[in-house]
């Protein structure tokens, strides 16, 4: 608890990492105020075609879609989808990859090697790509989504505990601990996850915007969640074809795309500085 | 006999910010080195001596460092007053030279010692004032290098290495920095700060990351190619020994303070502060068991008032809490920085509960 | 790789041969072309003979459009290296000096300014960057075509760059045409690509600043010039160069997407669309080209690391 107090001061002192973080809790809030905040929450579902393609400005702050529904409180209902998406996909991947990465890094045997190539594999080839196969073979949809970005994912956390776990090995409180006849489960979960918890974190974060990014691209390509689900990648992809005139309608969703990824990524920058004194932003020097 | 003054550093303050506050690294310091002398400035480590020879090159890492007032005259002029700019082109690294203390992480280890050292002829070879200094024409960077020049400054280079006993000058200049030892990398160090026919050669604990059988060699050496020259060195050293090996006279520094300077036969024979009393004492000797200094080094960004020894000093009255010393000239060339200082070995005055002095 | 891309494509459920065959097919046909395709035998045995052929150069055949995959890929290929290049080069000739220049003038305003436009390089979505450029550059303004690689007949050449193969042509009005298509696809590809080479750059120069060399210089008089420009850019730049591997998966991710969105002829856009089609061969083809690639680009880095760093190759 006051190890999370001490985060959120520390971060109220980083103004850009402040201003992820204000960024993150205003979706948050978008999402689940959503219903309330919406000035048309019924325009998810319902058609108005007599409403088609209007301006913002008036009622519609954001405009119209093709279908005549409002922007603004589709988007609103979309964070949901985002939130859902980034949660659950960086979740999975937490959860598969941080296990791997501590066991391949303990035990170093040919399984673990065995490991670490596959993961390297999956992070040769553009997670986009393998993201695209797994999502169209298993058929388009919002948790096939989420499932092609967990599978694709967890390499990157595999191989960043692997490698914390690797050095740690070699630092004289684990090697103690060792030789004093700790479990191999006790030093791992007691001395070596503890001391990987701050890259995990900041990986976590920035895996978010990364995660819902990659997101965005399945549903503009036609991968994510069907219509009429309100989807910020999808409503993109179905405004091109009223460009130049409905400039809005294309604007809007990749202003909201781009708002979230920045926030999780100035919050991920920021928790860098602060739990990784060593790359620290300040220019304080030794006399 | 005091030599006519090449440099004095009066009343220097400069602060460091630090996550605290700021750090008052150098209060009011105050140094003179004399024409071809050599001064040792001696100290603890983060008395501040590292950062008065900084102050003095004019590298203090900025924004971080503040001068908060002083001056630093060289040839008469301060050099805090001037252009920062003539000061690079005209006095750094051409009238003011430099050996570091980090003879491994001095050299770039991505370029050959010759492109390294023939970068600085380019900039600082004393040939520049016959054929005239064109600096400022082109970019830094693209900066064409005179034929006549470079042929004449590449001479001068190899006699150096020479003098500094380096063996087969010319194949070294082709050679990567991790090629040499650390022994042979310092003396090209020297030879680097020789090549402009400097004033003055700043060296910062040169020989600290050296072996010591080698040490001696470079101190004798160093002081042999001064001497021959008749250049000036600050020599700043945490090692009383060395400084005693190659100074004409010593600095000693405390906390951002000096507080004594005398030649080093008086430094060593009639120390006066009760400071660099303690620090001989701690010197190993046979007659006696090290003594340590009790206490602990002060913090410099709430350092205590008036002398700032005197929470450690056993001789601290009311006096001492409460007014920074005024220099006392004991000597011609020795002063010191106390209100109670030590006049004479023999005459001590009261030993107050004091057992263990020796 | 290919053998752990082979398995994901195979077991996955989805059969490629009923939707060749079409809707019409009986049970018996499917299996006969399956038989003809050589699906029905084991997966081992399968991947064993796309090894084998694989090694003859033999990448099989597009089950969507007949042709060998080998052709396909090297009709595409020009048009996505050829946009991966302008890019890759857009990205480093701007984003090292701009890495550096922040460096330097660390926490000022142009390094803040310039924090903000690297922080949305990462952020912002690539397709819609992509669209936002077309709706201003050429929907709006018409500056730039819409998208394509040129208009009218590509150009006569050996290199299918068409940029090379105009200028070598003299075709100074084809060569210009292609350049206008090339910009905006480039521009976006390169963006995110910018951002990690000036992030990359400004963490290098920074580690390489605070050295004792360059503290060293500094107390010389070098001048500053020679100082960052010289000794601490290349200092900086074996990290940089490391960063390579990294940039080129940025790229070549972009490039699916990208493609798509510019209606180029490329790889990307060929992966894609056999994805979609579930082309088995196709897909492997891009497998194969993007293996090619990591290979081809970890060679890059080992050279370039030798140039900077005369250390490597000396002791």
């Amino acid at each position: 608890m006051s190890t999370a107090l001490f985060l959120l001061r520390k971060l109220m002192q980083d103004r850009s990492a402040f201003l992820g973080f204000l960024l993150i809790l205003g979706l948050v809030l978008c999402a689940i105020f959503a219903p309330y905040l919406a000035p048309f929450p019924d325009d998810v579902w319902d058609l108005h075609p007599t409403n088609r393609l209007m301006p913002p400005g008036g009622e519609h702050y954001l405009g119209t879609d093709r279908m005549g529904s409002d922007i603004y409180s589709r988007l609103l209902f979309g964070a949901r989808i985002t939130i859902v998406i980034g949660v659950v996909a960086v979740g999975v991947s937490l959860l598969i990859g941080v296990p791997i990465g501590l066991l391949a890094g303990y035990y170093h045997n040919w399984f673990s090697d065995l490991l670490m190539r596959v993961s390297d594999i999956f992070l040769a080839v553009p997670q986009i790509v393998l993201a695209i196969a797994i999502a169209q073979t298993l058929g388009p949809s919002l948790n096939n989504v989420i499932l092609a970005l967990s599978l694709t994912y967890w390499p990157w956390f595999t191989r960043l505990v692997y490698a914390e776990t690797r050095s740690l090995l070699n630092e004289i409180f684990i090697e103690s601990a060792i030789a004093l006849g700790a479990s191999p489960f006790r030093v791992i979960v007691f001395h070596i996850l503890p001391n990987v918890a701050s890259p995990i974190i900041v990986r976590t974060s920035i895996g978010m915007g990364f995660t819902i990014l990659t997101a965005a691209t399945l549903g503009f390509l036609g991968l994510g969640a069907q219509p009429p689900a309100p989807e910020w990648g999808r409503m993109i992809s179905e405004s091109r074809e009223f460009l130049p005139d409905a400039w809005w309608y294309a604007l809007a969703p990749g202003m909201a795309i781009f708002v979230v990824v920045m926030g999780f990524n100035l919050l991920g920058d920021g928790l860098r500085d602060i739990l990784d004194p060593k790359i620290r932003r300040s220019s304080h020097a030794k006399p | 006999m005091p030599s006519p003054d090449l440099l004095t550093v009066s009343d220097l303050e400069v602060g460091f910010a630090t996550e605290n506050g700021t750090a008052k690294v150098l209060d009011r310091v105050n140094l003179r080195i004399g024409q071809g002398q050599v001064v040792g400035l001696v100290g603890e480590s983060g008395c501040g001596k590292t950062t008065l020879a900084r102050a003095i090159l004019g590298v203090l890492p900025m924004p971080a460092a503040h001068i908060g007032g002083g001056r630093i005259v060289f040839h008469g002029e301060d050099l805090l007053q001037q252009d920062p700019d003539t000061v690079n082109r005209l006095i750094r690294g051409r009238k003011i030279t430099f050996i570091p203390q980090d003879p491994y992480g001095s050299f770039n280890p991505l370029f050959s010692v010759g492109d390294q050292i023939m970068q600085l002829m380019k900039w600082n070879s004393p040939l520049l004032e016959e054929s005239g200094d064109k600096r400022s024409a082109w970019p830094a960077l693209f900066q064409p290098y005179p034929r006549a020049r470079y042929r004449a400054d590449r001479e001068k280079v190899l006699e150096v290495l020479r003098q500094v006993q380096l063996p087969q000058p010319e194949q070294a200049l082709k050679k990567l920095p991790h090629e040499f030892s650390g022994g042979q990398r310092q003396r090209l160090m020297i030879a680097m700060a020789l090549l402009s026919d400097p004033d003055l050669i700043i060296a910062d604990e040169p020989t600290t990351a050296l072996d010591v059988t080698i040490q001696a060699q470079i101190l004798r050496l160093l002081r042999q190619l001064v001497k021959d020259r008749g250049i000036s060195v600050l020599f700043t050293t945490h090692d009383l020994g060395t400084a005693y090996e190659i100074c004409d006279s010593i600095t000693v520094m405390y906390a951002g303070q000096e507080m004594e300077s005398a030649s080093t036969e008086a430094f060593f024979g009639r120390p006066s502060h009760r400071y660099t009393n303690r620090l001989l004492e701690s010197l190993p000797s046979p007659d006696r068991d090290i003594q340590g200094i009790g206490g602990d080094v002060p913090s410099l960004v709430d350092p205590p008032g008036g002398c700032r020894f005197h929470p450690r000093c056993d001789y601290a009255t009311e006096e001492c809490r409460q007014a920074r010393p005024d220099t006392e000239t004991l000597d011609d060339d020795h002063w010191v920085r106390c209100h109670h200082p030590k006049r004479d070995a023999s005459a001590e005055p009261h030993f107050a509960g004091q057992d263990n002095v020796g | 790789m290919i053998a752990v891309v082979f398995v994901i494509s195979h077991i996955i459920p989805a059969d490629p041969v009923a939707l060749v065959a079409g809707e019409t097919a009986t049970q018996e046909q499917i299996e006969a072309l399956r038989a003809k395709l050589g699906f029905d035998k084991p997966l081992h045995v399968q991947l064993f003979n796309y090894y084998a052929n694989l090694l003859r150069g033999d990448l099989g055949v597009s089950l969507y459009t007949a042709r060998p995959i080998t052709q396909d890929l090297a009709t595409r290929l020009p048009a996505t290296i050829e946009l991966t290049l302008a890019a890759m080069l857009l990205s480093i000739v701007v984003g090292i000096p701009l890495g550096v220049l922040s460096a330097v003038h660390r926490n000022s305003v142009f390094d803040h300014s310039l924090r903000i436009v690297t922080v949305s390089g990462l952020a912002i979505a690539s397709f819609w960057l992509g669209i936002m450029l077309q709706l201003l550059f050429s929907m709006k303004l018409g500056w730039t075509p819409l998208n394509g690689r040129i208009d009218g007949f590509p150009p006569r050449g050996g290199t299918g760059l068409f940029l090379v193969d105009t200028l070598v042509a003299g075709n100074f009005k084809g060569f210009w045409n292609a350049l206008e298509h090339l910009a905006l696809p480039t521009i976006t590809l390169a963006f995110p690509a910018l951002a990690t080479v000036v992030r990359f750059t400004r963490a290098g120069v920074l580690d390489v600043i605070q050295s004792a060399f360059v503290q060293y210089e500094r107390a010389m008089g070098l001048p500053s010039g020679v100082i960052v420009w010289k000794y601490i850019l290349r200092n900086a730049l074996i990290s940089t160069v490391t960063q390579i591997g990294l940039l080129f998966g940025i790229l070549l991710a972009g490039t699916v997407v990208i493609e798509t969105v510019f209606d180029w002829p490329g790889i990307g856009n060929y992966a894609f669309g056999s994805i979609l089609q579930s082309d088995y061969n196709a897909i492997m083809g891009f497998t194969v080209w993007a293996g090619v690639m990591f290979i081809l680009v970890n060679l890059l880095v080992d050279i370039l690391h030798s140039l900077i760093d005369p250390r490597e190759t000396r002791s």
